[in-house]
């Protein structure tokens, strides 16, 4: 009786040893929930755009992905507004990061401002670009009250898009960046001003390096975000010319063209362009130091 | 290497104010090139806030500083060419201990050949040859410590500044440390300025040391001085007078002052401050000698908690009148003994 009890106790002991108890059932609901609503549903798509509608080769709406010029171009449209909209919000809050790291009053009053844009959603933002920038916005009548020969078109194209991309994914990149930036031991820089390190020698040999991996995640996060762009794309772009991106791209050929195969096609070359581009910034970041940097982060 | 000499650094007035709190209140110091001064005082004191301001770390709000006769308080850190070591080190996580000494060499466009001479230099002074080409994360406290010296000191500044660089190290290890800081002030001829809260640290360590209490300076001369004739009762705490016995002042003339215990003992004293009536006697653990027969200068207590510390007992003892007594011994005493401790009249300071 007592040699069971014993080898029982041990069994449980043996397991927790190896991480193995109750804890784990916490698991559970989190892996339903990332199986029943990810990873099946990227699997299915996965095999269904490998299922071409018409039949034929496996590999037929790759094929007719590339071999369409309307179609293909959408890589070099997406890749045009996500890259320079991640790396615009990056670049831009390191400045602003760095300036409002000490404790300073109107500090919060400040993030807030800095941070709203979150809550207004892309359809909010895409409506005040079209009153702001439109034709009769506010922005073209300055500028023809100031002898403009005529209204900068600066919606329903490019530009309309990368400007929502930046107000909506700019707080994003914010918040990301003055975390990583509070998690730098501000001692470091003080070290380096006592041993002679001006202002733009201190950023360029403590903070900037300490700062680098963090910045390349912030870059990765920021890139998938406006990678994905949807809603504006559509609104304050052209959808069907220089803004016709990925998302939309796949949208129309799986609900209006009804071709679900070739629309998963899309989504998964849509998958793969981010992997790489990601691929080839953490692979950048491995060069990076990434220990320690010392702060409360 | 060696320290650059000045003549003479002078603080004068010197106060830091945050907001409505004034952390240092006018601060009037003169610090001579070689000389090693410890600022001592426990946490809030002032003492840090007077480390920075020298830094330049901190702006003053008031007063100024002067390096032989030249202004140097509106100047930033980076100019003042002060080494500072820092209480958590502060070294580069991302840089080689070889990196971190130099960084201040390459800071200031050193020629290779020469940066190398010399972080060579530094790297053997704090004997970390083996461990020169390793990153921080990777070292003991003790050898971060060292690279946090060898980086200030490579500079050959002025004045090294040097911020409790030894609370974050083992009891051991800072003993070591420790000499190691005195030895290379000696031999690097430097001028320290040295802060902790640690008295033992600062009698060790410094020329003269600089009692700070609530952002004032409370006395300012050797350890020998210091130690021995604090001039207020609350430097004669801090210099380990721990028995604070609340007397009466009976009489005061010239140096002695003869005062009255609670239980109605009669002491006589050095009457360090002019006394009013209440008064307290402040006696150092270790001057009490246990005694047989009553007499002058004696307190009779009874022992409550006797701790062994090898040659010696540490004794809390409570006076007739219930007020406690802290007695060091190398008399055998066990719990509910009935002492009688005789104190010397020179080993009695009254402070009002």
């Amino acid at each position: 009786m007592t040699a069971i009890v014993v080898e029982r106790a041990s069994l449980k002991h043996r397991l927790a040893e190896k991480g193995v108890d109750r804890v784990l059932w916490l698991l559970v609901p989190g892996a339903v929930f990332v199986v029943l609503l990810f990873v099946y549903p990227f699997l299915y798509g996965l095999q269904l755009s490998f299922q071409p509608k018409g039949g034929g080769s496996p590999l037929r709406n790759y094929v007719t992905f590339f071999s369409d010029d309307y179609l293909a171009e959408t890589v070099w449209i997406t890749l045009r507004l996500g890259l320079p909209a991640a790396l615009f919000n990056v670049l831009a809050s390191i400045p602003i990061a760095f300036r409002m790291r000490g404790r300073f009053r109107g500090k919060r009053a400040l993030t807030t401002l800095l941070v709203i844009p979150i809550t207004l959603g892309t359809v909010l933002t895409a409506e005040g670009l079209l009153a702001f920038f439109g034709p009769t916005g506010w922005f073209n009548r300055v500028l023809l009250a100031l002898g403009a020969d005529e209204p900068a078109k600066l919606t329903h194209n490019y530009w309309g898009v990368l400007f929502s991309l930046i107000i909506t994914g700019f707080p994003f990149a914010f918040l990301l960046t003055l975390s990583y930036l509070s998690g730098i031991d501000p001692t470091l820089e003080q070290a380096a001003a006592t041993l002679g390190a001006s202002r733009r020698q201190r950023f360029r040999t403590i903070t900037m390096p300490l700062l680098a991996p963090g910045l390349a995640v912030t870059f990765c996060l920021s890139f998938v975000l406006a990678f994905s762009v949807f809603p504006s794309a559509v609104m304050v772009g052209n959808p069907a010319g220089e803004t016709h991106v990925m998302s939309i791209a796949a949208y129309e050929t799986a609900l209006r063209d009804n071709d679900f195969a070739m629309g998963s096609a899309i989504a998964m070359l849509m998958a793969l362009v981010m992997l790489i581009v990601i691929g080839v910034v953490l692979i950048w970041r491995t060069t990076l130091y990434r220990g320690a940097t010392g702060g409360k982060g | 290497m060696a320290g650059q000499r000045f003549a003479e650094l002078h603080l004068d007035h010197v106060q830091r104010a945050f907001g409505d709190t004034v952390a240092l209140k006018g601060m009037d110091l003169t610090i001579k090139g070689g000389e090693f001064v410890a600022l001592l005082g426990p946490s809030g004191c002032g003492k840090s806030t007077a480390l920075n301001c020298l830094a330049g770390l901190l702006p003053l709000t008031g007063g100024r500083i002067t390096l032989d006769g030249k202004r140097i308080d509106d100047l930033p850190p980076e100019k003042r060419g002060f080494g500072m070591v820092f209480q958590n080190y502060a070294l580069f996580p991302h840089m080689s201990v070889r990196r971190n000494i130099g960084f201040g060499l390459s800071m200031r466009k050193t020629p290779k050949a020469e940066l190398n001479r010399r972080v060579d230099e530094a790297v053997r002074l704090v004997q970390l040859e083996e461990h020169q080409h390793r990153f921080p994360a990777q070292l003991s406290g003790g050898q971060q410590q060292r690279v946090a010296i060898a980086r200030a000191v490579v500079l050959e500044p002025p004045l090294v500044l040097m911020d409790e660089p030894l609370s974050n190290l083992d009891a051991a290890l800072r003993l070591e440390m420790r000499t190691e800081i005195r030895r290379l002030h000696q031999s690097l001829g430097l001028t320290t300025v040295y802060v902790t809260h640690d008295q033992e640290e600062a009698l060790a360590l410094a020329d003269r040391l600089v009692v700070l209490r609530l952002g004032e300076v409370q006395q300012v001369g050797s350890p020998e001085a210091v130690y021995a004739h604090p001039v207020n009762r609350y430097v004669a705490g801090f210099m380990g007078y721990r028995n604070m016995i609340p007397v009466n002042v009976t009489s005061q003339g010239g140096e002695r002052a003869t005062v009255r215990t609670a239980d109605g003992t009669e002491l006589v004293g050095v009457k360090r401050e002019e006394l009013t009536e209440k008064a307290v006697a402040a006696v150092r653990p270790e001057d009490f000698a246990v005694v047989t027969e009553a007499g002058q200068n004696t307190l009779e207590a009874t022992v409550e908690i006797v701790e062994y510390h090898g040659r010696e007992q540490a004794v809390e003892a409570r006076l007739r009148d219930g007020s406690p007594l802290h007695v060091r011994t190398t008399s055998r005493l066990a719990p509910g003994d009935v002492i009688r401790l005789r104190v010397p009249t020179e080993r009695v300071l009254v402070f009002a």
